[in-house]
């Protein structure tokens, strides 16, 4: 018996994780690109979704795919990914400690800033990031390791800063 | 494209635990920086939306959902005298209108099971549908010029639920005299099942529909409803 709830359920529950890990992907200036895309295409694929399918997931693989599209896609007209990636300056509170973790996290390899958002962010199991990222859970294990090693250095020194600068 | 969608669908949910016990046994000396994973909401509070950002992502994808055909069921809230009204489109036109106390997310779920899964609030297909009913109470509407959609009804109910709407405003026809009029005239109580489950309440007017002896019958939004929409149409 199909007894699968409305997709509206499905983007309730999930737009906030999603939008996030498009954020940390791609930088808050594509991310909403990267959200329209992802939740089209899962729409789109939604039916024929198994009822015992793990949504999130699910859409987590959507969402690194449409990323990638638009890495993809910045890198075909040449205009270097980092310059492209908003700042996070328009959004959220312009607090130091945001500032520094925006920064830290352009300046990550593509692959540990998505083996920290599928992992960390997410809390997908590292054979699912595997799954999604390609490569071995240990290869996937690493890349998060040393992507949050940065990140919490960062959020941990602009928590001792304290102040805005 | 849906390269990925098919690959996930082909997993089960065994071989997904199993690799997430494997992955477990793999991870339990941790790397430097695996430090537990206490701190990171806290850590990634950066990331976070605000609900205006969410609404307006929403919105955008309403509209491509619309612009590519994907919006089989739209849905949206409007308030009115008479309770918060679901009201809910195909492309073909308006396909449910329920009763707060037919309790709207059991009419989504059943609407997503019959119709499709592919149901999104999404306010602007119903657009026409809110105004007309908004006027309707405003008692300045005595009739609907809405496409509709009986694709939740069939047969002999389906008869009957398209024979309602000629009922005229302010009037009412007696159960028998619905029977007798759809050329089935000992089918009285199926006309009554045909009203207790018409699909689209208010827009077609099974309240117009009383017992013989003029009592209300029953009714899908309670009688308390009914008798509203009576005495709104009685006052127009």
């Amino acid at each position: 018996m199909d007894m699968k709830r409305p997709f509206e359920s499905i983007v309730t529950a999930h737009a906030q994780t999603v939008l996030r890990v498009c954020r940390v992907v791609v930088g808050t200036h594509d991310a909403d690109d990267a959200w329209s895309e992802t939740f089209v295409a899962a729409m789109r694929a939604y039916p024929e979704l198994p009822q015992d399918a793990n949504v999130e997931a699910w859409l987590v693989t959507i969402a690194h795919r449409k990323c990638i599209d638009i890495i993809r896609a910045k890198q075909r007209h040449a205009i270097p990914v980092d310059e492209v990636q908003g700042g996070p300056s328009s959004l959220g509170i312009p607090g130091a400690e945001n500032h520094d973790l925006w920064d830290a996290v352009k300046a990550l390899p593509p692959k540990q800033r998505q083996a920290v958002a599928y992992h960390y962010l997410v809390g997908l199991p590292y054979a699912e990031v595997a799954q999604i990222l390609g490569g071995t859970a240990d290869a996937a294990r690493r890349a998060a390791s040393d992507g949050i090693i940065t990140l919490r250095s960062t959020y941990q020194g602009a928590l001792s800063e304290g102040a805005p600068r | 494209m849906n390269d990925h969608t098919r690959s996930d669908r082909t997993r089960s949910d065994r071989a997904r635990s199993d690799r997430a016990r494997s992955d477990r046994a793999r991870t339990d000396g941790p790397l430097p920086g695996d430090t537990g994973d206490m701190d990171m909401a806290a850590l990634f509070a950066f990331t976070s939306a605000d609900q205006e950002t969410l609404a307006r992502l929403h919105r955008t994808l309403e509209a491509a959902a619309s612009r590519q055909g994907l919006l089989d069921v739209a849905y949206t809230t409007v308030d009115t005298p008479v309770g918060p009204l679901l009201l809910a489109a195909t492309e073909r036109g308006l396909v449910r209108v329920a009763y707060d106390c037919e309790d709207h997310d059991k009419v989504l779920d059943t609407l997503a099971a019959t119709l499709s899964p592919r149901v999104l609030r999404a306010p602007r297909r119903l657009d026409t549908a809110a105004r007309e009913i908004g006027e309707y109470f405003a008692g300045r509407r005595t009739g609907f010029g809405l496409p509709l959609d009986f694709s939740l009804s069939s047969g002999f109910r389906q008869t009957v639920q398209r024979h309602l709407s000629q009922i005229a405003y302010g009037r009412t026809e007696s159960y028998k005299e619905v029977a007798r009029i759809v050329g089935n005239p000992k089918a009285v109580r199926a006309v009554g099942s045909a009203c207790a489950t018409n699909p689209l309440p208010v827009v077609v007017p099974c309240h117009r529909v009383l017992r013989a002896d003029g009592k209300l019958g029953g009714y899908i939004g309670g009688l308390a409803a009914k008798t509203a929409l009576l005495n709104l149409e009685r006052a127009a």
